[in-house]
């Protein structure tokens, strides 16, 4: 034998001593330092951060409208009359609606089933004899296209309003009615979708880069083996995982500060309420969201795998099931009782809230219990299933 | 005297680095491991030896710190692996299998980060630092990423990193793996200072010859201990079975094939333009000698080798006749030239990976393709089939040219990749329908050559199988099913036996043997000098370079000396690597 006693002065007690420290903040740095350097040399996950943000909140502020403007509408005209000639002006008359007029209803059905216009108006024959004879009530039929429900409420209600308005303006001799309405939408006056969109893009955003990145870059160390190597040095599960997820955090803040800046001077999203309420709001978001990667990864050993479940538990129930695209109080009860367990959901409510309509903390406190709690219970599960060894 | 026996186990006792005791470890219903005793000692390399599938890296695993055992314990310098594991963290130094470097962090980076790790003062890291680079011959690469960097050099650097803080025992799994010869001399080289400064290095390996370098070995084969000691002791139990058939020449696959086919023969196998037989326990050479005598060659025996013995331990070796080449029919071809190339040359950017390479290869001849990782090897493989585009010059595969007539060339070659390709998500028979398909075989065609398929190679009982579900050597016949469904004349192995048992490797020559003698014409790139061995003639890439093409038995001759005689394959591989490295930098 070379030696009968091993290396003397190697890993000597003190060593051990200090390799055994449950939690080593310069293993720590270590550990960021490395993740960032990755994060930064991975043309991939800038490509996530910083211009996917961009495009989404470009597609959804030119391309995705939710407003009905400019629909076109057929009005019939099967009454010479004045007064059927003046309420058919009505209807060109406004911005909403894009009439135009035929005298045969033939004309306009086949219209209405080859989708060239979303309704149309019919001013009967008799619609003046009518209007004589009842005193007070002028018959119209208003026909919509069922396939588009929410356009068809719209041109319903619209060419209501239209009729209504003129047969107000025809008994300008009657007293003036006693309560007049006149609606008013608060936190969106324009009724502009994008206004609402964009701050529900960001928590789309934040979800991608920490649930789908995550799960991504801590399953690429499984796949490649450096899991392996790293386990086993003296370096702790807790110092592997925050040193995983500290530098991805940083990135989801940076890239909520730009999507939030890109908002508020690009697209003229006013921001009613303050910038560090902004971010709070984005930071305890981070914690379901990163806790959701984390999780994905420690099921999931491979990218692919990971992608996929990252991509069917985080993206997309955050796109529809948030609020974000889809109204949640127009969803059937049982779906509304899914969205609760959907972090995102209380996300792009308080994005909403913070962007349109101020720093409400009775909207916000709740919001924020939510998400931290739901964050928790992922990071009690990522953490018991990342033990300390490969099985 | 009694005196001295207690200091001496004291000491033995002392200076034992690692206690494997009755480990018992599974995975769901596959017993990795079963009632597992070793010791390893310190200041020692310590051989953890099995074919694929033995328990190799489930042991590791264990000793690091990383799995459980069901059952048994496991101490490392006396600390428990299971109760002690932060203590295990520290005192070893591990290097997985595709060595755990961050290929977008540079050498350096890597270096530091391990470093911190392993929490080293900063204050003695420059020094250490140095030495590490200097001991790994590093040193100019610091900044380079550790993906850019070669088989070898990534190696060396996991070595480094497992090797920060000093641990009492350094494991590496597998680190010869998919490395060349002149690495891995390098890495023995390393290896052996460690030992002499006391450390325990235990290193796992498929490879056999490796296996024989250790000064003891843990034998390991479907999770059992099959020997422990220095692997001369198990050597030297098949001395006097060894014997060698000179100067065979051009009839040597026929007369292996007969040897085999002897009931007193074990194991055989082509030895440059001899053959290397090894006899049965008990068996007498007679029938041998008059083999030797019938093809009027002289037998010499020859010492045993540790690879010997070890397929004796697990049975024996396969016979010699390749079914699948008993069915074929013989190869007509037009010329004799299979295969050619012309001043090939393909380049990357500013990077040339093949350079003005020429070379033919004959009807019905073994090619080998040999080289350190990065000399070119698989790029020019890649042209030579179709899969590459050449920058510059020509390459023919039987007649056609494969830069105009891509599609005919590849209809008359088939292909084997590394790791065999196979759709793991389709059955076999899925599989077997699916190459014969994709070589658009008349429909009646396809029906007869897939059922005589599984017919020679016993596939039939695994039809409705996933290949991913098979023992290794079936899908390794498996592959080779697929690549010749379509009968080509020539065959492209690549790297066909890498982390492959010694056993099914066997069968796979065998295979390859018959289809020789049938007149296919094989093409093969490998790390395993042995099966340089079994070629007919060896090119050997340097730098892209084309520094030496021979018979195995003239390269053998140009590499001997005074002081090497009979040099093995190895020794003639790193000769002429390093003799081409010294005439680039003169000419340089």
């Amino acid at each position: 034998m070379n030696s009968s006693s091993p290396q003397p002065g190697y890993n000597d007690k003190a060593a051990i001593q200090s390799g055994l420290r449950r939690f080593d903040l310069q293993r720590l740095r270590a550990l960021v330092y490395k993740e960032s350097l990755q994060a930064l040399r991975d043309p991939s996950t800038l490509l996530i951060a910083f211009v996917l943000p961009v495009v989404l909140l470009l597609l959804f502020a030119y391309a995705v409208s939710l407003d009905a403007k400019n629909i076109r509408v057929g009005v019939v005209l099967e009454s010479p009359g004045a007064e059927a000639q003046e309420l058919a002006a009505a209807f060109s008359g406004t911005r909403f609606l894009d009439t135009h007029f035929v005298h045969d209803r033939r004309e306009v059905v086949d219209q209405l089933v080859s989708g060239e216009v979303r309704g149309y108006v019919v001013i009967p024959q008799d619609f003046e004899r009518r209007l004589t004879l009842r005193g007070s009530e002028p018959l119209v039929q208003i026909i919509t296209d069922g396939s588009y429900p929410n356009t068809a409420n719209y041109v319903e209600n619209y060419a209501r309003g239209v009729v209504q308005t003129w047969r107000a303006g025809l008994d300008v001799a009657a007293p003036p009615q006693a309560v007049a309405l006149e609606p008013r939408f608060w936190f969106n006056p324009e009724l502009e979708s994008r206004r609402a969109l964009i701050p529900g893009a960001i928590a789309i955003v934040m979800t991608i880069i920490g649930t789908m990145l995550t799960a991504l870059v801590v399953a690429r160390e499984w796949e490649r083996g450096t899991m392996e190597a790293v386990l086993s040095t003296p370096a702790s599960v807790a110092e592997i995982l925050i040193g995983k997820l500290l530098p991805y955090f940083v990135l989801g803040m940076l890239s909520t500060l730009g999507a939030a800046a890109l908002a508020v001077f690009v697209f003229d999203v006013p921001l009613q309420g303050s910038l560090a309420t902004l971010l709070l709001l984005s930071a305890v978001f981070m914690v379901p969201a990163l806790g959701q990667g984390l999780l994905i990864s420690s099921l999931a050993r491979n990218q692919f795998l990971a992608a996929q479940i990252a991509l069917f538990t985080g993206f997309l129930p955050a796109f529809m099931l948030s609020g974000f695209l889809f109204e949640i109080d127009a969803m059937p009860a049982s779906i509304r009782a899914i969205t609760l367990l959907i972090p995102a959901r209380y996300f792009v409510d308080s994005l909403k809230t913070v962007f349109l309509a101020g720093d409400i903390w009775a909207v916000f406190l709740p919001n924020l219990a939510a998400m931290a709690a739901i964050g928790a219970v992922f990071f009690i599960i990522a953490k018991r299933a990342t033990r300390k060894n490969l099985e | 005297m009694l005196a001295c026996s207690i200091t001496e186990t004291t000491l033995q006792r002392e200076n034992t680095a690692v206690v494997i005791e009755a480990v018992d470890k599974h995975f769901g219903n596959v017993q990795a491991l079963r009632e597992l005793n070793a010791d390893i000692q310190y200041g020692r390399l310590t051989g953890l030896v099995g074919p694929d599938g033995a328990g190799k890296t489930t042991l590791m695993r264990i000793m690091t710190g990383l799995l459980a055992p069901n059952a048994g314990r496991v101490t490392v310098s006396g600390y428990d692996v299971v109760d002690d594991n932060d203590a295990i963290h520290v005192l070893t130094g591990y290097m997985p299998q595709r060595f755990g470097l961050y290929e977008d962090l540079s050498v350096m980076e890597n270096m530091q980060l391990y470093a911190q790790l392993r929490s080293m003062d900063a204050r003695y890291n420059n020094e250490l630092f140095a030495e590490l680079l200097d001991f790994t011959r590093l040193g100019s690469f610091t900044t380079r990423l550790a993906g850019k960097l070669s088989g070898g050099m990534k190696q060396k650097l996991g070595l480094a990193c497992a090797l920060m803080a000093r641990p009492r025992v350094l494991l590496l799994d597998e680190p010869g793996v998919g490395v060349d010869p002149v690495s891995r001399q390098d890495l023995w080289r390393m290896v052996q200072a460690l030992t002499d400064e006391g450390m325990a290095v235990v290193w796992s390996t498929a490879y056999l010859d490796e296996a024989e370098r250790c000064e003891s070995v843990l034998l390991l084969n479907r999770g059992q201990l099959l020997f422990e000691g220095p692997p001369q002791k198990l050597t030297a139990q098949l001395e006097g079975r060894s014997f060698r058939l000179e100067n065979v020449g051009a009839e040597r696959r026929t007369v292996l094939t007969k040897a085999l086919d002897l009931p007193c023969v074990s194991d055989g196998v082509i030895q440059g333009a001899g053959v290397r037989v090894v006899l049965r326990d008990g068996a007498q050479p007679d029938d041998i000698q008059a083999l030797a005598d019938q093809a009027q060659v002289r037998l010499t025996a020859v010492p045993a080798r540790f690879e010997d013995a070890f397929i004796d331990l697990l049975g024996g070796g396969p016979g010699g006749t390749s079914a699948l080449a008993e069915r074929l029919s013989p190869v007509e071809l037009g010329s004799d030239i299979a295969v050619s190339c012309r001043n090939l040359t393909k380049r990357f950017g500013d990077f040339t990976a093949t350079d003005n390479v020429t070379f033919d290869v004959h009807k019905g001849e073994v090619f080998g393709l040999l080289g350190p990782n990065g000399a070119g090897k698989s790029t020019t493989f890649k042209m030579l089939c179709g899969l590459l585009k050449p920058t510059s010059g020509e390459a023919q595969v039987v007649g056609h040219d494969l830069r105009r007539a891509t599609g005919a060339a590849k209809s008359r070659l088939g292909y084997m990749a590394q790791k065999f390709s196979l759709y793991g998500l389709l059955s076999v028979r899925q599989n077997l329908e699916f190459s014969a398909g994709v070589y658009q075989l008349e429909r009646s065609t396809r029906r007869e050559r897939i059922d005589e398929m599984i017919d020679t190679f016993d596939l039939a009982d695994w039809l409705s199988a996933t290949p991913d579900s098979l023992p290794l050597g079936l899908k390794q016949r498996l592959a080779l099913a697929c690549s010749l469904m379509h009968r080509p004349p020539v065959l492209f192995l690549d790297e066909p036996t890498s982390g492959v048992d010694p056993i099914t490797r066997r069968e796979f020559w065998t295979h390859i043997n018959g289809l020789a003698r049938k007149g296919v014409t094989i093409m093969v790139t490998t790390h395993f000098m042995d099966e340089a061995e079994y070629c007919d003639r060896v090119a050997m890439l340097s730098r892209a370079q084309l520094i030496a093409l021979d018979t195995p038995d003239a390269l053998k001759q140009g590499a001997a000396g005074v002081d090497n005689p009979d040099p093995t394959m190895e020794d003639a591989f790193i000769h002429l690597v390093e003799t081409a490295d010294r005439e680039m930098e003169a000419r340089a």
